[in-house]
C-alpha cells in the first residue's frame, strides 16, 4: 500500500497522495482562464442590461462560473492552506468502522446522501420571496454568499467534526467555548427547528388550501409509503430501487389522479379549507412521529429523496433547454422603500434573512455534524462532500430564483402579497397590484388559474405555488407544451409538499429525541426512546409547539408568511452565526488564527445581518416592520375598540396583538443567544490568543490510514496510480 | 459505443444501489465472511430489521 512507505509517518502532510494540480500548468491555465473570462462576461450581462430583459442563462452561466472558480481555488486553499487535510490519517469512519454508524463510504455515494439531508425546500421558498426585490440582489447574494460564507460553513464544520469522531455542533461549542455557549446553541438548535417546521408546514398549507387537486395528491402519499413501507418490510426486504420505482409511478398516478378527483363528485371532500389543513397536518405529524419509522418515515424519505433529485434535474434541464426571459426587473423599488407586500424591510438585511438555504444556512451545520463526517473516508473529501454538496444547494436556489422570475411580475405579486391587501377578488388584486406598480388584469389572473386548474391564484403565498406556475412554464416549454401545463403544476406542488411533508416528519422525530434526552436530565425513563408514554407527551409536546405557530400564521390578518419567514430566516442565521463562531474558535485554539478570517468576515457579516435584522424586528417605529410597533398600533386600535385593516373584526385585532407579541418576544431572544454565544466566544479567542500554552486539544489521536482513495469527484491520474499500487478499485 | 453505453448504465444501477442503502447487504456479507467465517450471516430480512431499529434511534434530520 502506498500510504505504508516506512517514511510516511513523520513526513509532511501532503507528501504521501501526490500534490495535485499544485504545479500550474499552460493548459490549465488556459482552461482555468476560459472559464473566469466566460463567468466574468455573464457576470456583465447581467449587471449592464439596465430596462431591458435578459436570458435566464446568462445567471446559470454566471454561478456555474463563479463555482467552478471557487470550487478551484478557494475551496482548495481552505482545504490545503487552512484546514491542512491530512489523507495519511485515518478518519472516523476508517477508525471506528463498525459497519453501522461508521463506515467508510464512496465519495459520490456519500455526496449524495449529504446533499439530499441539507438540501429540501429551503433554496425553492427564499428565493422566490426575495423575488420582490428584483432578481439581482437574490442571485448575487445567493453566489456570493455560498462561495464565502454557506459552504465554507458547511466543510470547516464537517472537517472539525470528523477529527472529533463525529461530535455534533452543540457539543462542539460546549466543548469548545463552554457550557453557557453549548446551551445557547441547544436552545437555539431547538427554536429553530420549531420555528423551521412551521413555516415549511404553512408553505403546504397555503399551496394546498382549496385546492382538490393538490390536497388529493399529497394525501395519497401516505397510503403510498405505508404499502411501500409494509411491502419492504414483509414482501421483499431491502429491495429500495424497485419499491422506490413502484412508489414513484404510484405517485405519478396520484397526481393524474388528482385531475379526476378535482372534476368528479368527490372534489368537495378534498376541498379543505387552511384551518381543516393546519389540524390534518398537526395529526399527521403526532402520528408519524410515534409510528415505527419503517412504516411511514423510511419509505417517504425514499420517494421524496427520488423525486427531489429528479426533480432538480428535470428543472435544470428546462431552464437550459427553453432559455425563458426574465421578465422580473432586476431591482424593483422594494429593494430600497422596505415596503415590500410580501415581506416587509430593505435590501440590507432582508434578502440577506429571506435566503438562507442556498448562500448560507445554520440547519446545514447539523447535517455535517452528525452522520456525515462518520462515513467519509479521506480528509480530503470535505472539500467535495462539504463545500461541493453546498454548491449543489445554492444552484438549486439559483434555478428557483429563475423559475420565480420568468413569471409577469403582475402575477408575482397578485400570488405573493398577503390575501388581507389583495382583497377577495380578481378585480380587487388587480386594483392592489396596480397599488404597487405593477399591473395585471382580472382577465389575466383568471386565465393563469385555468391554465393550472387552480379556482384561484390569488394571495397563494408561501413561495410554493408560485415557484410551481414558474416551473409548469418552464416545463411546458420544453415537455408537453400548454397542455400538461395543470400536470406540470401540480406535479411541482406534489414534489415540493412531499419533501416539506419528510422534513416534518424527520423534524419532529429529532425534535422529539432532543426534547426526550433533555428529560432525561429530570427524570430518568424519558431518555429510552421507545418508552411509551415519554414518546407521546414529547411529541405531542413538538407538534403542538409548531402547530401553535402554524395556527397562528393561517389566521394571521397580516399574512402568515409575511410575519413568520423573517422569523424562520433570522433563526436559521442564527444558527449560522452559533456554527460559524464554533469554527472560528476552533481555527484559532488548533493554531490556524492566521487563517481564522475565513470563517470570521462570513461570522461578522452574518452577526451584522441577523443583528440589524432583529433590531429592526424590536425596535422600529414602523408597524409594518417592526413586531412591538406593530403590537402598540393594533392594541391602541383595540382599546377604543376600532378595526384596522386587513383584520376584518375584534377577533382578528386580538389575534394581531397576540402574534406581534409572540413573534417580537421571539426576535428578543434570537437575537440574545447570538450576543451570548459571540461574546463568550471572544472571551476564549483573547485567552487562546495570549496564552503562551497551548490551550489541550480537543481532537482525536491522530492514526494512520491505510484506505486509498480518491479526493475529487473524479480520479486524477496520480490517484489512480496510487489506488492501483493499493490494489483498491473504484 | 455499446460498450460505453453499457459502462455508464451499469454505473448509474451501481451509484442507485449505493446510495438508496440496497447495497448494503451485499456489503455486510462480504464483511462478515471475512471477519467471522465460521459462523452463518444473518438474513436479509433480518438485516433490514435491524438497519430499520437503527434508523429508529437515530433519525437523521433533514434541512430545509
Amino acid at each position: 500500500m502506498s500510504t505504508e512507505t516506512p517514511e510516511a509517518p513523520d513526513s509532511p502532510p501532503s507528501s504521501p497522495t501526490p500534490d495535485r494540480g499544485s504545479r500550474f500548468t499552460v493548459r490549465s491555465a488556459l482552461v482555468w482562464g476560459a472559464v473566469a473570462v466566460v463567468g466574468a462576461v455573464a457576470w456583465g450581462v447581467i449587471a449592464l442590461s439596465r430596462g431591458e430583459s435578459i436570458s435566464a442563462i446568462w445567471l446559470v452561466v454566471a454561478a456555474l462560473g463563479s463555482y467552478a472558480i471557487a470550487y478551484r481555488f478557494y475551496a482548495r486553499f481552505i482545504a490545503k492552506k487552512v484546514l491542512e487535510v491530512d489523507d495519511t490519517r485515518a478518519t472516523p469512519a476508517e477508525r471506528l468502522d463498525n459497519g453501522t454508524d461508521f463506515q467508510p463510504m464512496d465519495r459520490r455515494v456519500l455526496f449524495g446522501h449529504h446533499f439530499a439531508a441539507i438540501a429540501g425546500a429551503g433554496p425553492l421558498v427564499g428565493p422566490v420571496l426575495a423575488a420582490q426585490m428584483g432578481y439581482l440582489p437574490g442571485t448575487i447574494w445567493i453566489i456570493v454568499g455560498v462561495i464565502f460564507a454557506g459552504a465554507v460553513q458547511d466543510m470547516v464544520v464537517l472537517f472539525f467534526s470528523m477529527r472529533r469522531d463525529g461530535r455534533s455542533l452543540g457539543q462542539m461549542a460546549r466543548d469548545e467555548i463552554g457550557p453557557v455557549g453549548g446551551v445557547a446553541a441547544l436552545i437555539g438548535v431547538f427554536t429553530i427547528m420549531i420555528i423551521l417546521l412551521a413555516v415549511l408546514a404553512l408553505v403546504v398549507v397555503n399551496a394546498l388550501a382549496k385546492s382538490p387537486w393538490g390536497t388529493f395528491s399529497i394525501a395519497m402519499t401516505i397510503p403510498i409509503a405505508i404499502f411501500m413501507g409494509f411491502y419492504l418490510r414483509m414482501i421483499r426486504p431491502g429491495r429500495v430501487m424497485e419499491t422506490s420505482l413502484i412508489g414513484v409511478a404510484l405517485l405519478l398516478l396520484a397526481i393524474v389522479a388528482g385531475g379526476w378527483v378535482q372534476e368528479s363528485s368527490w372534489a368537495p371532500a378534498f376541498t379543505l379549507s387552511p384551518q381543516a389543513l393546519v389540524i390534518a397536518l398537526v395529526i399527521y405529524g403526532f402520528a408519524a412521529s410515534v409510528l415505527p419509522v419503517w412504516m411511514l418515515l423510511a419509505p417517504r424519505d425514499y420517494l421524496s429523496t427520488f423525486m427531489k433529485v429528479g426533480t432538480i434535474v428535470l428543472l435544470a434541464l428546462g431552464v437550459i433547454l427553453s432559455a425563458p426571459m426574465m421578465k422580473t426587473p432586476a431591482l424593483t423599488e422594494f429593494a430600497s422603500s422596505g415596503k415590500g407586500p410580501v415581506f416587509a424591510g430593505a435590501l440590507f438585511p432582508f434578502v440577506f434573512i429571506t435566503i438562507a438555504c442556498g448562500a448560507l444556512s445554520g440547519f446545514h451545520a447539523l447535517i455535517a455534524s452528525g452522520t456525515t463526517p462518520k462515513l467519509i473516508q479521506k480528509e480530503s473529501q470535505v472539500r467535495m462532500v462539504g463545500y461541493g454538496a453546498m454548491l449543489t444547494e445554492s444552484f438549486v436556489a439559483v434555478m428557483a430564483l429563475i423559475a420565480a422570475s420568468v413569471l409577469d411580475p403582475g402575477l408575482y405579486f397578485a400570488m405573493n402579497a398577503p390575501a388581507g391587501v389583495l382583497g377577495p377578488t380578481v378585480e380587487t388584486a388587480s386594483a392592489a397590484v396596480a397599488n404597487f406598480g405593477f399591473t395585471i388584469t382580472p382577465e389575466a389572473l383568471t386565465a393563469a388559474a385555468a391554465a393550472v386548474q387552480e379556482s384561484t391564484l390569488v394571495a397563494r403565498t408561501g413561495g410554493a405555488p408560485t415557484l410551481a406556475v414558474g416551473m409548469s412554464e418552464i416545463f411546458a416549454g420544453v415537455f408537453g407544451g400548454a397542455a400538461l401545463k395543470a400536470f406540470w403544476y401540480h406535479f411541482a406542488i406534489m414534489f415540493e409538499a412531499l419533501f416539506i411533508l419528510t422534513t416534518v416528519d424527520a423534524g419532529t422525530r429529532v425534535g422529539r429525541y432532543m426534547l426526550q434526552d433533555t428529560l432525561g436530565n429530570v427524570h430518568k425513563p424519558f431518555r429510552d426512546v421507545n418508552w411509551k408514554p415519554g414518546l407521546w407527551i414529547t411529541s405531542a409536546v413538538v407538534v403542538g409547539a409548531w402547530g401553535y405557530f402554524l395556527w397562528a400564521g393561517v389566521n394571521d390578518p397580516l399574512g402568515g408568511i409575511n410575519q413568520l419567514f423573517p422569523l424562520f430566516g433570522i433563526a436559521n442565521q442564527l444558527l449560522a452565526a452559533i456554527a460559524l463562531t464554533v469554527c472560528t474558535t476552533l481555527l484559532i485554539k488548533t493554531g490556524r488564527a492566521r487563517y481564522a478570517w475565513v470563517t470570521a468576515v462570513p461570522l461578522a457579516w452574518d452577526v451584522a445581518v441577523t443583528l440589524t435584522a432583529s433590531w429592526q424586528k424590536v425596535f422600529s417605529s414602523d408597524p409594518t416592520l417592526g413586531f412591538f410597533a406593530q403590537r402598540a398600533r393594533y392594541s391602541a386600535a383595540l382599546e377604543r375598540g376600532e378595526v384596522l385593516a386587513p383584520a376584518k373584526d375584534i377577533d382578528q385585532m386580538g389575534t394581531v396583538v397576540v402574534n406581534s407579541t409572540v413573534d417580537g418576544v421571539l426576535s428578543i431572544v434570537f437575537a440574545l443567544l447570538v450576543i451570548i454565544v459571540v461574546v463568550n466566544a471572544m472571551f476564549v479567542w483573547y485567552r487562546a490568543l495570549t496564552s503562551d500554552e497551548p490551550l489541550g486539544s480537543s481532537e482525536a489521536p491522530a492514526v494512520e490510514s491505510r484506505i486509498v482513495a480518491p479526493a475529487g469527484l473524479i480520479a486524477t491520474p496520480a490517484e489512480k496510480r496510487a489506488m492501483a499500487a493499493a490494489g483498491s478499485r473504484e | 459505443m455499446i460498450a460505453a453505453l453499457r459502462r455508464a448504465g451499469a454505473g448509474v444501477l451501481w451509484y442507485l444501489r449505493e446510495v438508496s442503502g440496497e447495497a448494503d447487504y451485499d456489503r455486510y456479507l462480504a464483511r462478515h465472511a471475512r471477519e467471522h467465517p465460521d459462523a452463518p450471516p444473518i438474513t436479509r430480512r433480518e438485516f433490514e430489521k435491524r438497519r430499520m431499529d437503527r434508523a429508529q434511534e437515530h433519525p437523521q434530520s433533514r434541512c430545509c
